[in-house]
């Protein structure tokens, strides 16, 4: 085919249908970023009038799949809870968003095309810089982020923080552990060494020193949020070290249950119930509770209440007694003895009297963290600093 | 029985189990890639191949187990994942054929469609519990649980371990074989036997797509067992970079795969026993054994032996 042009356009219709594409483009782009703008206002005025709005638009980020036995399906049933519990609330919802620019373009889409005023974008790599790009970008919408990043004064006015006392739940998960343990050897499977998981596995080795002040908690850290293949090598070499009650904090705790089922130990389960998976070895485990938070929340964006008019506080924090967390229920391998000083922890941490992290403790390299005499309550800000591993923890978090 | 505590003799053991239980994709990719690449072109998107064979296998798995039984169910997945391969490989090697098409674009978007429709697919079944496929236990003489676990293997990973000499023997002494390696190597002398070479490529991209398939059942039927996104972290790629430091020798793909299968097991059994400084290191350490293979390998005064000749050429 000597003289033919590829695929049969010649070389002016290529031009023309790249124009005439362009064109098309330039005209919706322009129109659709024109119209939402009058809808809006009226909106507004109208929520200023009444204080309270006939429907509200609330998106959720997931980072993984919303069913995952984990960290994000905790989030979705809460999602699902408000939606459900709040008449007026609607939610848009997007999953396996990763912590890069892409989760930007979710929360601008999300705004632009759906309406939506607030946002929760829930996983911990979202909030630096993607949230607070955007929040300065739109100081209308409210963006609630669940960690512990936000800091009074140097963050946006529009963005908020919630999160709860997990490792409370961790606690008497520990209690549990040490009750069932024979070895005393308990394991910990852990993605990163951040503040937030060294405290469960603090806590959770606490909580079981409290039963025996002699057993031991073996760290390994994988490195990454979702890491099956590691999670489930981690697992078995635990339990080839005679290891008999394992949990973990990593995104999806699937993979650990299953596999320390298989190996015919223990398992306690975090951020959802992971009972199903496994049916002889799960003892209970430290579940994220969000229907009470978001159904409170709803309420409030429902009466017109916004972060920056200063009507819902900035910082939301809380534990077994607020409804942040809760626990599993125990499972058949779960001893009376053990049922019962649970209960009696889990009666105390609620009512205040139980301070988790007491005066004289001490690091697994020998330091003393937390003074003689005093005692941290979950509150305390040094709590949400921790760079340590308790005694009796096995494990180092300089990688 | 109580669980004794193996101490140091977890991590040769550690890493033995991770050997057995986690080479088994790698070799059936790298077997796959090699078919593909003995016959002079590159399939990159046997990663979205392993997704999609993994989501295909535990869903098939997962919805049949009720109208087979548990036994059969994952043999269905992991025929579902073969085939669910080999229509990736279809649409792969028409495609990477056509005038002015490069194989190795084609092999990246194939990873994206791959891995999307893998994905989206796959929502339903990430949190149900499939039927998984049965193991050997060749560790019932020991009283250890610990080596008894060790030595569950998988019926998939036998047959990789026996596919591997197989496909040498095909290669070297099969009349297909040679026609395989003839387009491979000089598509013109193929061409001048009277050889298809679009027919010989097409059959060796789609049966090495059925390979990397059933890799992908080997991750969501025996070992981690799960399906999640997550699920391939990167194997299917390392597994096409594998076949290149195996010289595009099946033999030596198995070699290869075995070290990597036990590379993966070496970073959480050094933890268990109380080795925990430098983890991201050890964490790391099949990429690393990837670079520094590379690194030994490589001369500058040859190219790499064993190279099939029209391989990455345009013709």
């Amino acid at each position: 085919m000597p003289n033919h042009p590829p695929l049969g356009f010649s070389r002016r219709q290529v031009i023309r249908g790249l124009l005439a594409t362009t064109a098309f483009g330039a005209v919706t782009k322009l129109s659709a970023g024109c119209t939402p703008a009058p809808d809006a206002e009226p909106d507004a005025a109208s929520e200023v009038d009444s204080g309270a709005v006939s429907e509200v638009v609330v998106g959720f980020i997931y980072v993984g799949p919303k069913d995952d036995f984990g960290y994000n399906q905790a989030h979705a049933e809460g999602a699902a809870a408000m939606a459900a519990n709040v008449s007026g609330i609607k939610i848009v919802e997007e999953a396996s968003v990763p912590e890069t620019s892409a989760v930007a373009e979710s929360m601008r889409s999300m705004i632009e095309i759906d309406g939506a005023t607030a946002l929760f974008p829930t996983s911990f790599g979202y909030f630096d810089p993607y949230i607070l790009e955007l929040a300065t970008e739109f100081p209308e919408v409210q963006f609630f982020h669940a960690g512990g990043l936000y800091q009074e004064g140097t963050h946006p006015d529009n963005v908020g923080s919630y999160f709860g006392y997990i490792d409370e739940a961790e606690y008497v998960a520990g209690i549990v552990a040490g009750y069932t343990s024979k070895s005393g050897k308990l394991g910990f499977v852990a993605a990163k060494p951040i503040p937030q998981v060294l405290r469960n596995i603090n806590a959770f080795t606490l909580g079981a020193k409290s039963v025996n002040p002699d057993i031991t908690t073996q760290v390994i850290f994988t490195g990454e949020w979702a890491e099956p293949v590691k999670e489930a090598e981690a697992t078995n070499s635990m339990a080839d070290q005679g290891i008999d009650v394992v949990t973990c904090h990593v995104d999806s705790p699937k993979v650990v249950m299953e596999t320390a089922e298989k190996r015919g130990i223990f398992c306690t389960g975090y951020h959802a119930n992971q009972a199903p998976l496994a049916p002889k070895g799960y003892l209970t485990g430290a579940e994220w509770d969000w229907v009470s938070i978001y159904t409170s929340l709803g309420e409030q964006f429902m009466e017109g209440k916004t972060l920056m008019a200063g009507d819902i506080p900035h910082i939301l924090r809380g534990g077994l007694a607020d409804k942040f967390c809760k626990l599993s229920d125990y499972g058949p391998a779960v001893s009376d003895e053990a049922k019962a000083a649970a209960d009696a922890a889990k009666e105390q941490l609620i009512a205040g009297d139980l301070i988790i992290y007491t005066g004289g403790l001490k690091s697994n390299t020998g330091d003393v963290v937390v003074p003689e005499g005093e005692g941290y309550k979950q509150d305390n800000i040094e709590l949400e600093k921790m760079d340590y591993l308790i005694e009796g923890v096995l494990g180092n978090i300089e990688g | 029985m109580a669980t004794e505590a193996l101490g140091w003799w977890g991590v040769p053991l550690g890493i033995l189990a991770g050997t057995l239980r986690g080479s088994a994709p790698f070799l059936f990719v790298s077997l796959g890639e090699c078919l593909t690449e003995k016959s002079g072109k590159i399939n990159l998107g046997l990663e979205g191949t392993l997704l999609m064979g993994a989501m295909s296998a535990y869903g098939v798995s997962y919805l049949t187990q009720d109208a087979v039984g548990s036994f059969w169910a994952p043999w269905l997945g992991v025929l579902a994942a073969g085939f669910a391969g080999m229509t990736l490989g279809t649409i792969h090697g028409w495609l990477a054929q056509q005038p002015r098409v490069n194989d190795v674009a084609v092999g990246i978007a194939m990873i994206i469609f791959g891995s999307g429709l893998a994905f989206f697919l796959g929502k339903p079944f990430i949190q149900p519990q499939a039927s998984q496929l049965f193991t050997f236990e060749f560790g019932a003489w020991s009283s250890n649980p610990a080596v008894q676990s060790a030595l569950k293997v998988s019926p998939l990973f036998l047959m990789g371990v026996a596919i591997a000499p197989i496909m040498q023997w095909f290669f070297r002494s099969t009349r297909w074989g040679l026609y395989i390696r003839a387009v491979g190597d000089s598509p013109q002398a193929a061409l001048a036997m009277g050889i298809s070479t679009f027919k010989v490529r097409m059959l060796s991209i789609v049966a090495g797509s059925f390979f990397a398939g059933i890799g992908g059942a080997c991750l969501s039927l025996y070992f981690p067992g799960v399906w999640t996104e997550r699920i391939s972290s990167g194997q299917g790629l390392m597994a096409v970079a594998l076949v290149i430091f195996a010289r595009w020798s099946p033999l030596q793909c198995l070699w290869a795969s075995l070290l990597f299968g036990g590379a993966q097991a070496i970073g959480p059994a050094f933890q268990s026993v109380g080795i925990d400084a430098y983890y991201y290191l050890f964490n790391a350490a099949p990429y690393i054994l990837t670079l520094v293979i590379m690194v030994i390998t490589c001369s500058p005064q040859r190219t790499l032996i064993g190279a099939p000749g029209a391989l990455g050429k345009d013709e």
